[in-house]
């Protein structure tokens, strides 16, 4: 098994918060890992912390190659994607602008893009700003998979869509799942359960545990450890 | 009516000097955070080079040299800005406090070395003498240079507006006044468009410098901080960021500065500030701001 990142004690302070307290984990290569906690736990945080935007202290290795020192757009150079949560796209850009400021390579993927979202085709001289939050996200995902990426970061992608949009998102993140290796932050269990092959918790700023999504069927077992029921969420 | 025509004219050309210092301070602001003091030092240097290349240099008073003097002008700002960019502000990024600090520091010193190299006494300025012309509106007559400064501010802002909406530098700069973290999360050295903001703001400062010279009739070491107030004022009021609010502040400042000065004697200024007062009242964010991040 090839890993494909690994973090080893990996601390992070914001303003006197001691938010990520030594983060110690690896995930494999070309799959889907899920990273799940409560709200607050430094999920967030700890994507943050791999691309550089904020301040982190510890090891931070991409297929063997130490990134911590790299500055952000370093860092996103190596091949590292990130969509945020709350997508962060730009509002008073048009949505054919919003992607061509993502553009890296000579010969961004649009056609992937506009398979999976034909919406942004019709919708590309529109500002990104006056988009319905769905199709924000789908910005926010289609920036990501323009370019050839090693490790894609996903932070809670279907963060209060409509459930029929959950689907289109984890359509996407599957097919991109093939190209790439995803961690992926996420509340949505069932999409979880869906599209990841390993799961890791957080808790207080720490990985508490490392296992499989079958573990999220245990009902005590989510309770215990995220704070919910393992059913549908 | 000839005198409003005549007042009205000239507050537009007051504004359009505003505005070629309050663009730049303006987008360096929207996309940096970064509150330059400094910035009537890059027009103080501009103004300064003009008026040496047109006095000591090539003195024939002709359009040509005058025009070589902006442009001379324009590429001192920048070089001053671009150097106190690199040297001073690209370390202290993200510390708003220091590098306020810093710029009103270069600003004052700037003003020392100007009054030690120059003395305190303005330089005469000599531009050409098609430009004392006037021309009749109606029955007002309106001196030639008020429409100079007009045409430059308003090529500038034509150049802004090109620039920020059709090349790939001006659309990291219109994300980057919006986000400036998430374009570096997009894998763009954000840094790169410091950079180039700084030496488009320097340019137009360095030429309002140039045209300041033509319509104070010379050059002192303070010349800058006295449009640098107005230029701020400016930036508020239109909005942190935004070009073209900054161009309509501009001339809002400027037609209110000299019209209420005539008409009601000394109150201009006090008339200006109050209307900064009431902006930042109703609408903080200026009349075409966006909230950065």
């Amino acid at each position: 098994m090839t890993n494909a990142l690994t973090l080893t004690d990996v601390n992070v302070t914001i303003k006197g918060s001691h938010i990520l307290q030594g983060v110690n984990f690896e995930i494999e290569a070309g799959v889907v890992t899920g990273l799940l906690g409560r709200n607050g736990v430094g999920k967030s945080t700890t994507l943050r912390s791999i691309v550089g935007l904020v301040p982190r202290v510890g090891s931070i290795k991409l297929f063997g190659e130490e990134i911590s020192g790299l500055r952000t757009h370093e860092v996103i150079r190596t091949g590292v994607a990130f969509v945020p949560e709350d997508r962060e796209i730009f509002a008073s850009l048009t949505v054919a602008e919003n992607l061509k400021l993502a553009e890296r390579d000579k010969n961004p993927d649009y056609d992937t893009v506009h398979q999976l979202f034909p919406e942004l085709l019709q919708r590309k001289n529109q500002r990104a700003g006056t988009l319905s939050g769905g199709q924000q996200q789908m910005v926010a995902v289609a920036r990501a998979l323009l370019n050839k990426t090693k490790l894609l970061l996903v932070d809670e992608p279907t963060k209060g869509l409509a459930p029929k949009l959950v689907t289109e998102v984890a359509a996407a993140l599957e097919i991109a799942a093939q190209a790439t290796t995803i961690l992926l932050v996420e509340q949505n269990l069932p999409l979880v359960k869906r599209v990841a092959k390993n799961i890791i918790v957080m808790d207080q700023g720490v990985v508490v545990h490392n296992g499989t999504p079958a573990e999220l069927a245990d009902a005590e077992f989510a309770k215990r450890m995220l704070g919910v029921s393992g059913g549908s969420h | 009516m000839e005198i409003f025509i005549t007042l009205f004219i000239t507050g537009v050309g007051l504004g359009a000097l505003y505005f070629l210092v309050a663009s730049g301070l303006s987008l360096i602001y929207g996309l940096m955070g970064v509150l330059n003091f400094a910035h009537g030092a890059f027009l103080t240097a501009g103004a300064y080079a003009a008026w040496y290349f047109t006095t000591e240099v090539r003195a024939d008073g002709s359009l040509t040299s005058y025009a070589i003097s902006l442009v001379l002008s324009g590429l001192v700002g920048a070089i001053f800005a671009v150097a106190t960019e690199q040297l001073l502000i690209k370390h202290l990024y993200d510390r708003h406090i220091d590098q306020a600090l810093v710029t009103v520091g270069l600003g004052l010193v700037a003003v020392s070395a100007y009054l030690g190299w120059f003395g305190s006494d303005p330089l005469i300025a000599l531009p050409p003498t098609q430009l004392y012309d006037v021309v009749q509106i109606g029955d007002a007559f309106v001196g030639i240079d008020r429409f100079l400064y007009i045409t430059v501010a308003g090529l500038v802002l034509l150049a802004n507006f090109l620039m920020l909406r059709y090349t790939r530098i001006g659309l990291v700069i219109r994300a980057g006044v919006e986000n400036r973290a998430m374009v570096t999360a997009l894998g763009i050295d954000v840094r790169k468009a410091f950079t180039f903001v700084f030496f488009i703001g320097g340019f137009a400062a360095g030429l309002g410098g140039a045209l300041a010279t033509t319509y104070a009739s010379g050059v002192g070491p303070t010349l800058g901080d006295a449009f640098l107030i107005y230029a701020f004022i400016t930036v508020v009021i239109g909005g942190m960021g935004s070009i073209p609010g900054t161009a309509i502040a501009a001339v809002i400042v400027g037609t209110t500065q000299v019209l209420v000065n005539y008409y009601v004697q000394g109150l201009g200024d006090f008339v200006v500030v109050l209307l900064l007062a009431v902006v930042l009242l109703t609408r903080p964010q200026g009349l075409l701001g966006k909230v950065a991040h």
